[in-house]
């Protein structure tokens, strides 16, 4: 866990002074709506559909166990005692009020937390891997690098008034945790011949309505450019970014309108000026901030034979849901928030206080909240991992689904946010009560099934294996299926990828019938239980997944004739 | 006529006298590099924020302090409130025309909205990791 030092501390709480004479003004007529709104928007408060939505940083995902008790502590007193865990890593409360949230963020400031940039045309929360320092295929600790790049990120006087949004993941294990090919900026820490440490550069990556892969733009970044590099990428966004449309505002278009080789041209023009400068990196700096992380006083202990315990739940349990670690005797745990008929990452205040409850008593008193909205307790001794399933299960926070079916990343939908089309809570429930059946879903294997409720697509569909769209037909919800997205290299196989449509959209009923033949039609063409259901799309093409679904061509050719002729 | 700052004081202006020079208006398209050969005649520099959440010119300000080596008045003018002062003023603006309505000895309090930041800028050339040293 990262500590705060005197200055960040200092910053937070200045922070909040702020907004609260900025919420004292608005309430007192001196800013307007639109004034308002800009000032809000950077420090995660939304109107939304019912009340204001309120979007508190975790940065890269890391929470202390105090911090979650605090976080259950506010929303029993300001909200309706639960949360919800977002994709990037933020917890989410759904019904603060307006003239209280100051008062919400003086309590987070107590414990090192804040809502700053969570929102708004500003650099959002810095996301990464969240099994950074334990993962065994790591190549640097990317938390400390990702602080490093929160402090330099954090209330930027040129670049606070960004054309739009912006997002940037680092990565640093050889695996691809963090999504970096679908982030305005992605970094993936390298080695060099000489075991220095440096990151590739991706560029112009994202989701929303014009979902990109991101371009590289530098092969090898050595880490102490890091920050110039990053400062010359966003004075060329911030000046030629466009600014008159809201939906061409984001890196990637002018990325693609200027096309990658011109626009690396501009970068490297622009940091040619600045390389080498005062914000050049320095070891002591790096080293200062690695120390201020608390680390875990791991025990020497050996592997445990796991194997060993005949609970057939239990061994479900840790083939999905316990993770290897670099440290001899420990593992890394996921705590699923997917329990069918719960919405995706959603947590109760009673939730939240057991399992700070348990992070406690078996991994230092941290935790980490993942992009798959689930919750990872890093550092558990193999020895205790009966004991962390046995309770976890008593919570409701067992379910042995990760990187199955139903282990769905969903965003709020139209149950909660303004801009949904369509809902996706019930979609993803519906889906999951259909897959119930668990030797089922581990035949099928890994398969990431993403929901969004609107094209801005807080749910990744266009990176899930199976991507699922909310769209408005005249008022009413249908449901457009997208196959053959990929985050990213997880593992060796399929590269990045956007989903594509697989035709026609379906009604909410439909969905689950759908999903249902997809899995068929993957069943019969996979190789072997190895090859997964994206491998097996990008080998042979959506195109017999479309005959699965929608009949021969032929037959889809008369269903649309019928149709045109019933309307 | 909208109120004006002046290096943290609030100040109202006398109309300029023809030999100070000519007063240089950029507006967040322009680009400095155009202009820089001038920058040493001139009476001010005025960088146009048509918006409230427009951010060029805080690019445009950084590069004609750091870049372009401008020593003279540079004033912010357009959709401005005391919202934009610690920023601006980071980035090398010394003066400042606030919107209508905005009252401006109220928001001189603003440019101590925040006592440090992490970054280089104009007001801090060295960042806070290399200030923090010794």
């Amino acid at each position: 866990m990262y500590r705060y030092d005197e200055i960040d501390q200092r910053l937070v709480d200045e922070r909040v002074r702020q907004f609260r004479g900025q919420t004292e003004r608005f309430l007192a007529g001196k800013l307007s709506e639109e004034e308002f709104r800009a000032l809000r928007l950077r420090n995660g408060l939304y109107i939304q559909r019912y009340a204001p939505m309120l979007r508190i940083a975790i940065p890269y995902g890391l929470l202390s166990t105090r911090q979650l008790r605090k976080l259950a502590q506010i929303t029993r007193k300001y909200d309706r005692s639960y949360g919800h865990f977002s994709t990037r890593q933020n917890l989410q409360l759904n019904w603060p009020k307006l003239e209280e949230v100051p008062d919400i963020l003086a309590e987070l400031a107590t414990v090192q937390m804040h809502a700053i940039q969570t929102s708004g045309n500003s650099f959002r929360n810095v996301t990464t891997d969240h099994f950074a320092g334990v993962a065994r295929d790591e190549i640097v600790d990317s938390f400390v690098w990702c602080e490093v790049i929160r402090q330099w990120s954090t209330f930027h006087p040129e670049f606070s008034f960004l054309p739009r949004k912006f997002k940037i993941a680092l990565n640093g294990a050889r695996a691809d945790r963090a999504a970096v090919a679908v982030h305005d900026i992605g970094l993936h820490a390298v080695k060099d011949e000489r075991g220095e440490v440096g990151f590739r550069v991706l560029v112009g990556g994202g989701l929303g309505r014009t979902p990109m892969i991101g371009v590289v733009i530098r092969e090898f970044l050595p880490w102490q450019h890091l920050l110039t590099y990053l400062e010359a990428i966003l004075r060329v966004y911030n000046r030629y970014g466009r600014r008159d449309n809201i939906h061409k505002a984001r890196i990637k278009i002018l990325v693609k309108e200027r096309g990658a080789d011109k626009f690396r041209e501009e970068v490297d023009a622009e940091w040619a000026q600045i390389k080498d400068g005062p914000a050049t990196l320095i070891a002591e700096e790096i080293e200062r901030v690695a120390a201020r992380f608390t680390r875990p006083a791991y025990e020497r202990l050996h592997n445990e034979e796991l194997d060993a315990i005949g609970v057939p739940a239990f061994q479900a349990w840790v083939k999905r849901n316990v993770h290897p670690h670099k440290v001899p005797g420990y593992a890394a745990v996921t705590l699923s928030l997917k329990k069918t008929g719960v919405p995706p990452g959603d947590v109760t205040a009673d939730q939240m206080d057991a399992i700070a409850e348990l992070a406690d008593r078996y991994s230092f008193g941290e935790l980490r909240v993942s992009h798959e909205q689930n919750l990872v307790l890093a550092d558990v001794r193999q020895s205790d991992l009966l004991a962390v399933w046995q309770e976890a299960r008593r919570l409701g926070l067992a379910t042995p689904n990760l990187g199955l079916l139903t282990n769905i990343i969903a965003c709020p939908g139209g149950d909660f946010c303004a801009l949904a089309n369509a809902k996706s809570i019930p979609v993803a429930e519906a889906i999951q009560r259909r897959f119930d059946d668990l030797d089922h879903l581990h035949d099928i294997g890994e398969l990431d099934l993403n929901i969004s409720g609107c094209m801005n697509a807080c749910g990744h569909h266009h990176v899930g294996h199976i991507g699922i769209l909310g769209v408005d037909k005249n008022g009413d919800e249908w449901y457009q299926i997208e196959i053959g997205g990929n985050q990213g290299e997880t593992r060796p196989g399929a590269k990045a990828a956007l989903g594509k449509v697989l035709g026609p959209s379906f009604a909410r009923a439909q969905v689950p019938d759908v999903i249902e033949r997809l899995i068929e039609c993957y069943l019969e063409r996979r190789d072997s239980e190895a090859e997964r259901f994206v491998d097996v799309v990008h080998r042979i093409g959506i195109e017999p997944f479309k005959e699965k679904v929608y009949g021969s061509a032929d037959q889809a050719a008369a269903r649309r004739h019928r149709e045109r002729a019933v309307a | 006529m909208a109120a004006l700052i002046k290096q943290r004081r609030v100040v109202t202006e006398s109309a300029p006298s023809p030999d100070q020079g000519e007063v240089l208006r950029l507006e967040p398209t322009d680009d400095p590099a155009s202009v820089a050969d001038r920058l040493a005649r001139v009476a001010r520099v005025e960088v146009n924020f048509p918006k409230f959440g427009d951010g060029r010119g805080y690019s445009i300000a950084r590069l004609l302090r750091e870049r372009y080596g401008y020593k003279g008045e540079l004033r912010a003018v357009g959709h401005i409130t005391r919202d934009h002062l610690f920023f601006m003023e980071s980035v090398g603006f010394d003066a400042f025309e606030l919107r209508e309505g905005e009252d401006p000895q109220e928001a001189l309090a603003a440019f101590d909205d925040f006592s440090e930041s992490y970054q280089a800028s104009v007001a801090r050339p060295q960042p806070l990791f290399r200030r923090r040293r010794g």
